[in-house]
This record gives structure tokens, C-alpha cells and sequence, in this order.
């Protein structure tokens, strides 16, 4: 068992002696189909018997008033919504991640830091200044990115639940309408994404085709993060 | 670390410990700038209504970890700098912030998270032209609190940190690592260290003169109230607005 790794200082006042559980984050653009897998991946290492714990990039109790609030019309400047993401990470990991790592969990995150810095980057945000920020967080141990085309990820969400205002970047102004700006703004975060990849070693799996397909691909490096524990066809208990 | 102030405005900040006096004497600077007819503003640590939602309900449920302590103040700083404090400064207003982020630095850092990296997350913030450090020991400063409240509440007593059960005990302990990371950034940042003990005319006599050498020469945005005095620039209220 390992000590944490952190990009950073981490949390000094926290004594974290070991963490035998697994950190696998799934990053990706909106409407990529992260949630899908998250469910396929999960039932699949529980039926080989692993304890799971999934957390998304949704907002923690700490903060949701005060994102709700910015969200639906008060004017956030990008330093403070970038520090709100900030606050909600930390919380999440501290009392959400942490613990179940402590416990032997594999925890699929559903984004990690890296969609936020590429949203704040976009935004003006200093790099470095956010990089240094998220000093504070754990390396995880598996870094997967569904890397997608912005056409297939409007057709995706054209048949699925739709473009949003956040989702276009609508904030940015753009463009006038949902679907010109969604394709600028898209393709904006996908050069993020392209030096982040490279930046934390990402492990880029094609998710321009079906979800079954993604799937198997994705596979593959939490079998090998796993080995030995993950059997061949054998079940653990 | 902090960004050199090139915008037209001038930037006073006052810091010290709780009980330190330092409310007094930027408020009584705030009314002598305003009756000299300046263009001031004046911001006060941890006011962001929209944070404040939030940080209240976990202020209650004491959910807070020192690091989201740490940058949910940063947050409430970054909502006033963006949408008051940097604007103004740019405009040519005074602004006088009572606490700055030498706060979070003391705060943050007692509480033993990264000085660094605290460092890092205000490295957008402007040094102040004058940054007063109102200095008092730590004795006079509880005996002041103490006795000015009725009851001290749970994260200003630092009763996060498990230094003492007693809260008044735990008041005392956090306040002497405060106070210890003060002293730390006299030198680091060029603090003005102000005696604290002095009668408050006498502090007030020294916070002036030091102003005063600042703005000689100086010339703000234009105020253009008759009467300045309680009527300050409407443009130059906020919610951050003292009384």
C-alpha cells in the first residue's frame, strides 16, 4: 500500500497515512457519454467483486447555494467561479474521495480538476495560478479521457437531452445562438483537453463510436491498474 | 507575490488581531478622507452576500476544512475584487479594506494549511500603497474581546483546530498562532507596524500622517458631492458600505 501522492502540498494537517483504494477519473467533454460508462465500469468491477464509490463534478452540499445562485443570474467574475469550483473540489475530496480510498475503494470520479482548469483557462484564468491552486489534490491513479469530436458530441446531445446555456459556454459570447457558440466553445476546451492531456498523462480512448465499444477501451487500463486483483474470469471472493 | 498597484486608485488596508482596534482607526481614516472630499470606498473581510450564503450554513454545521475554509474566503475576496475592489481602484477611488490577505495568510496558515500555496491563491490581489498593522499583545487583545462578546463563536476561537474544549482557552491559543504569523509578515510584505496599545487619537494621528504622504500629490477621481460627508460617491457604495 502507498502513501498519497499529491500534486501538491495536499492537506499538511491531515495525518493520511495510506490509501489502499484505486483513484480512476474519467474526464471528457459534455455529452460525451461519461455517466453511461460510469455506470457500465461500476456494475463490471462489482461484479468482480470491488467496492465502489462513484462522485461526479457535481456540486457538493458546501457549495450549491452559492453556485445555484451564480448560475441563475448573479454576476460571478471568473476569479470567483473559479474559486468556487475550487472550494467544492477540495470538499469533495477531503470528505468524499479520501475517506473511501482510506476504506479500499475503487472510486470512479466523474471529472476531476482538469475539466475546471480548462473551463477557467478559457475563461482568462492564469495557468499556472491554477495549477498551483490544485496543488491540493490527489494524483490519481488512472487518468482516462473519452476524447471526442465536437460533431459527434452535438449529435449526442442534439438526441439527447439537448444543448444548455452552460454547456455552449453561452457566458463567453461567442456567438448569438446555442449551437454556434456549443461548437466554438467546444472546441476551445478540446485544446485545453489536448495539453492537459499530454501535461498529466491522460489515457485517450476514442469515444466517437458506441458506447460498447468505449466501453472495452476503457476496460483495458483499469485491468491492468488492477491485475492481479482482477482475475481472469476467476472472482476474488 | 502580490501584483505592484498600477491603476489610478491608492489601496490602505488595516490588519491586526481581533481586538487589535483596528475597525476604529480605519473608520475614523474613512470619515477624514471623505470630509477632505476624497472618492473612497470602503470593503470589509468576508462581506460577499453571495458567499455568505453559503459559508453560513457550513459555519453552523462546522463542516469546513481549514483548506475549504481557506478558499471559500478567497472566494468572498475574489467576488469583492472583481466587482468592487479592482474596478474602483481602477476608477481612482481610495479604497480601504478593513482586513486583507494577510488574514488569510495569518488565518489559513495557523490552521496549518500550505503557506505557499495560500500565497499563490491571492497572488492576483494588488500590495496595498499602505498596509497598517495594528499590533497589540495578545493579553490585551482577548481581555478586549472578552469583554466587548458576550460569547465567542466556534471557527473565530479556532475551536476547528481541537486546541483546547474551553472555547475562551482555544480563543487564546489561536490568537497567539495568529498573532505569531502577523509578526512573520511585517518584514515579508512591509507591514506598518502601529502600536495598538496607544490611545486611539494618538494611533489615529500616526495613520494619518502616514496617509497623508501617500496622497500628497496625488489626484483621484473627482468627488463630486457637496457635501461629502455621509453622502459619499453613490458610485462608490457598495455592499461592502461602512454603516
Amino acid at each position: 500500500m502507498k502513501g498519497p501522492v499529491f500534486y501538491g502540498a495536499g492537506f499538511p494537517y491531515r495525518d493520511i497515512q495510506k490509501l489502499p483504494g484505486k483513484l480512476i477519473v474519467l474526464e471528457g467533454p459534455d455529452g460525451v457519454g461519461r455517466s453511461t460508462q460510469i455506470k457500465l465500469l461500476r456494475r463490471w468491477l462489482e461484479d468482480e467483486g470491488y467496492a465502489v464509490s462513484d462522485t461526479g463534478l457535481t456540486r457538493s452540499a458546501l457549495t450549491q447555494d452559492g453556485l445555484d445562485a451564480a448560475k441563475s443570474g448573479h454576476t460571478l467574475g471568473p476569479l470567483t467561479m473559479s474559486l468556487f469550483y475550487a472550494a467544492d473540489f477540495a470538499d469533495r475530496l477531503e470528505n468524499l474521495i479520501i475517506p473511501a480510498l482510506q476504506a479500499g475503494f475503487v472510486v470512479l470520479s466523474d471529472r476531476y480538476f482538469y475539466s475546471v482548469i480548462a473551463r477557467d483557462s478559457i475563461r482568462g484564468i492564469d495557468k499556472a495560478w491554477a495549477r498551483a491552486l490544485y496543488g491540493i489534490a490527489l494524483k490519481p491513479d488512472l487518468i482516462l479521457y473519452m476524447k471526442a469530436s465536437v460533431d459527434s458530441l452535438v449529435t449526442r446531445l442534439i438526441h439527447g437531452r439537448g444543448l444548455n446555456y452552460w454547456e455552449a459556454g453561452m457566458d463567453m459570447h461567442l456567438a448569438d445562438n446555442l449551437y454556434d457558440s456549443f461548437i466554438s466553445y467546444q472546441e476551445l476546451i478540446l485544446k485545453e483537453f489536448d495539453e492537459l492531456s499530454h501535461e498529466y498523462n491522460f489515457v485517450t480512448v476514442d469515444a466517437n463510436r458506441k458506447s460498447n465499444a468505449i466501453f472495452e477501451d476503457l476496460k483495458e487500463p483499469i485491468m491492468q491498474l488492477l491485475h492481479n486483483r482482477l482475475t481472469k474470469g476467476k472472482k476474488p471472493y | 507575490m502580490l501584483k505592484p498597484n498600477n491603476t489610478k486608485g491608492k489601496l490602505i488596508i488595516v490588519e491586526g488581531i481581533d481586538g487589535s482596534g483596528k475597525s476604529t482607526q480605519i473608520d475614523l481614516l474613512y470619515k477624514w478622507l471623505q470630509s477632505a472630499g476624497y472618492s473612497v470606498y470602503f470593503s470589509e473581510w468576508n462581506s460577499s452576500e453571495l458567499v455568505k450564503s453559503t459559508t453560513k450554513a457550513a459555519k453552523k454545521a462546522h463542516t469546513f476544512t481549514p483548506t475549504t475554509f481557506s478558499i471559500l474566503h478567497c472566494t468572498d475576496f475574489a467576488d469583492r475584487w472583481e466587482n468592487s475592489i479592482l474596478p474602483l481602484l481602477k476608477a481612482g477611488v481610495i479604497v480601504l479594506a478593513d482586513r486583507y490577505v494577510f488574514t488569510a495568510f495569518a488565518r489559513d496558515v495557523a490552521r496549518n494549511v500550505d503557506p505557499q500555496w495560500v500565497r499563490n491563491m491571492y497572488s492576483f490581489a494588488i500590495k496595498p500603497d499602505a498596509a497598517l498593522y495594528f499590533s497589540v499583545p495578545l493579553d490585551v487583545a482577548v481581555e478586549r474581546i472578552t469583554a466587548a462578546r458576550a460569547s465567542l463563536k466556534y471557527y473565530e476561537a479556532g475551536m476547528d483546530l481541537n486546541l483546547s474544549n474551553d472555547i475562551n482557552e482555544s480563543f487564546k491559543l489561536f490568537q497567539g498562532k495568529i498573532l505569531a504569523e502577523y509578526d512573520k509578515m511585517v518584514d515579508e510584505f512591509g507591514l506598518i507596524k502601529i502600536d495598538g496599545t496607544l490611545p486611539v487619537k494618538d494611533q489615529q494621528k500616526k495613520v494619518r500622517a502616514i496617509i497623508k504622504n501617500i496622497l500628497t500629490g496625488w489626484e483621484g477621481l473627482p468627488n463630486p458631492n457637496e457635501k461629502p460627508i455621509g453622502v459619499s460617491n453613490p458610485q462608490a457604495q457598495g455592499k461592502g458600505e461602512k454603516k
